[in-house]
């Protein structure tokens, strides 16, 4: 190492003598990068310890033992738009196209617990996501499309359990049993108090909903991913890389804490605990944030949770390319940013990929943009050879040392939410959401003042630029159309039946009883997820956050 | 001493997305305006309420989910009947360009700034339109 070092310097001082380029050399976050990195940088790095083998504890290069060499990530692009027959449609085209997994996206009434003939959901119908109001839209929305054999991802966090019972009932109708159904709820709300402001109740008993689910599961969906602890959205509303990591897993811990408080066994329902990253548009430091991800997690849930099956450690996660990256100006571009960040993603071992479109920084995905997003994933996966060795850059001095350098920033986090009282004092202290709004400050003044360089925004600009690409358009009628179904199933089904569905789950959430077979019993009979949730906002309130900036 | 311009930035609607909004309450305050901000999940008629009460010279409407066509045109409509429409609405979000010209040609905003623009654009505009 010393001989090293003495050529470094000599090396060091014969480099000095050239000029760089005139910017800062840091990350997207405002890393600082060395010119060089050397085994100098990896001095302690323990190959057993510290990387091991795919598969392997503590799994920093993996987490299946052969990893895209057996099976290549799923590739599940995010979709849902207009109502329930639309989106449908939209499924059959995506899986046609090759796509091998379904991920819906709920439109913001649905989101916030509203039905579609409710005062507040004037206008939003339909227009980000899907509208489902009961189970009549769930049964419509997967109609022609076998639920054991297609496996679900539901963005969903405050009704998680609610769109969660839907998707189980319309198993039933179709004949699937609960057991064989896979997929994914979102269920993280969490990173909604800190960064996706989607909330309904507060923090208490929206955890209390998530570990009734945790419990369930074990016993009757036993396949299913409970959570999928986001990082992606704590990325869009502004975080830096390893804030993105810190604040994830300080959550994730959260969850492992609410369940075993809850009287149950780690080991039964970290497995099916998964994770959701942002892929933003710095290569490397992204690559880092996935490796560091598994290694930090996998030790804390051995050493510091004392979770004794390997699945337990196991941090599995999907990525999607970052919105928040995309430009308006010059949108093709956006094909190219998704591709590299892609590239990123799979460097960095996810298990699941969504690949945004051109334009989703206009509007919702035309069919044409999700193809050629699609493409993206299909391309790399089958034409460019990444996928044919497993974590290929191990060993590269720069991403070694990068690795290191997340994890141990992200341990000075974990340290100051502990000084703070944990995840849910700190976000009650607004620490989280201004960490975040003071990073987002930052990175936008940097493209003002074009410290940092945005292709077609602040450099290599065109000024004649017009928008020359097609865009979605969500044609009013459609809100118009939801209202008027629901209201004719509001006629048509037994209203009794209704009534004394939602007072047996007002009793349940009043006490102490798991919430979730009540939850199914309401949605079998058809009451809608706005009346369930009104139910439960009578008897939990509403979350209200702090207004700053 | 003059006097400041007052601006309300808002987030009209259900969308959670608030990124842009609080960028640009903290930008327009460090400009040396004065910033009231709503938080989230606001009706029309709690922003307008707003707006009269903390006697604001221009409403910034940030907007993701899509409902523009709705929003901006209902928030207009309530400051008109609270004799407020010398109160200047402008807006922000994910807003395809159709939609811009139709709320500026309807008088529903006077300005609507998509992504990609700068603080500066914005500040300077404020500056330009307002006068008080």
């Amino acid at each position: 190492m010393d001989e090293i070092k003495d050529a470094r310097d000599k090396w060091f001082a014969e480099r000095n003598k050239k000029k760089d380029r005139d910017i800062n050399f840091e990350t997207v976050s405002g890393m600082p990068i060395q010119d060089l990195y050397t085994p100098e940088d990896i001095q302690n790095l323990g190959y057993m310890k510290d990387l091991g083998f795919p598969g392997n504890y503590p799994y920093t290069r993996g987490v299946q033992t052969n990893m895209y060499r057996g099976r290549l990530w799923t590739m599940r692009q995010f979709a849902g738009f207009a109502t329930a027959e639309e989106s449908n449609l939209r499924y059959k085209y995506l899986l046609e196209k090759g796509q091998t997994g379904l991920s819906v996206a709920f439109d913001m009434p649905t989101i916030m617990g509203y039905d579609s003939d409710h005062p507040r959901s004037l206008g939003e119908v339909g227009r980000v996501g899907v509208a489902i109001d009961s189970l009549e839209d769930m049964e419509t929305l997967f109609n022609g499309i076998p639920l054991d054999k297609v496996s679900t991802s539901m963005t969903t966090n405050a009704p998680a359990s609610i769109l969660w019972c839907l998707y189980i009932a319309t198993g039933e109708k179709q004949g699937v049993a609960s057991e064989k159904l896979t997929g994914t709820i979102q269920n993280d709300i969490l990173k909604e108090y800190i960064a996706q402001k989607s909330w309904i109740f507060p923090p208490e008993p929206s955890m209390r909903l998530i570990t009734n689910i945790f419990e369930y599961a074990a016993k009757h969906v036993p396949k299913w991913n409970t959570v999928s602890i986001s990082g992606y959205h704590i990325r869009e509303a502004g975080s830096t890389a390893v804030q993105e990591l810190a604040f994830t897993l300080a959550d994730g811990f959260a969850y492992v804490e609410a369940g075993i408080e809850a009287g149950l066994s780690v080991d039964d329902f970290a497995p099916r605990l998964s994770f959701f990253f942002n892929s933003h548009i710095d290569f490397f430091e992204e690559i880092a944030k996935y490796r560091a991800a598994r290694r930090i997690w996998a030790r804390r849930m051995k050493e510091k949770y004392g979770a004794q099956n390997p699945k337990s450690w196991l941090l599995r996660f999907h990525t999607q390319t970052a919105g928040c990256s995309l430009t308006a100006q010059q949108p093709e571009n956006n094909i190219v940013r998704t591709a590299y960040e892609a590239l990123a993603a799979v460097l960095g071992g996810t298990q699941s990929l969504h690949t945004n479109s051109m334009d989703e920084v206009l509007a919702l995905p035309t069919e044409k943009a999700v193809q050629i997003a699609l493409r993206t994933q299909q391309i790399l996966a089958c034409e460019t050879g990444v996928a044919n060795t497993i974590d290929p850059l191990a060993g590269s001095y720069f991403i070694e040392a990068l690795t290191n350098k997340m994890e141990e920033e992200a341990e000075k986090y974990f340290e100051e939410i502990e000084r703070r009282g944990g995840v849910l004092a700190a976000i009650d202290q607004n620490f989280f959401q201004q960490e975040i709004a003071d990073a987002a400050y930052h990175y936008q003044r940097s493209i003002d003042k074009r410290q940092r360089i945005q292709v077609g925004v602040n450099e290599f600009v065109d000024p004649n630029e017009e928008l020359d690409i097609e865009l979605l358009t969500i044609d009013p009628e459609i809100e118009r159309r939801q209202v008027a179904k629901l209201q004719k199933l509001r006629r048509q089904r037994n209203n009794l039946l209704v009534g004394d569905t939602l007072d047996a789950l007002r009793q349940a959430a009043q006490g102490t009883k798991n919430m979730i077979p009540y939850i199914l019993e309401c949605v079998r009979a058809y009451a809608t997820e706005g009346e369930i949730i009104q139910t439960l906002r009578e008897v939990f309130g509403e979350y209200k956050e702090k207004p700053t900036f | 001493m003059a006097k400041k311009i007052r601006v309300l930035v808002a987030k009209p609607g259900l969308d959670g997305h608030d990124r842009g909004a609080r960028v640009i309450a903290r930008a327009l305050r460090d400009a040396g305006m004065e910033v009231v901000y709503t938080g989230l999940h606001q009706t029309p008629e709690q922003i307008v309420e707003a707006a009269i009460q903390e006697d604001v010279n221009v409403v910034g409407l940030s907007i993701l989910s899509g409902a523009h066509m709705t929003l901006f045109p209902r928030v207009c409509e309530l400051l008109k009947e609270n004799g407020a429409d010398d109160i200047m609405v402008m807006g922000g979000g994910t807003i395809p360009e159709a939609d811009v010209k139709a709320l500026k040609e309807g008088g529903f905003a006077a300005e609507v700034f998509t992504p990609g623009t700068t603080i500066e654009t914005i500040v300077e505009w404020i500056n330009t339109n307002v006068n008080i």
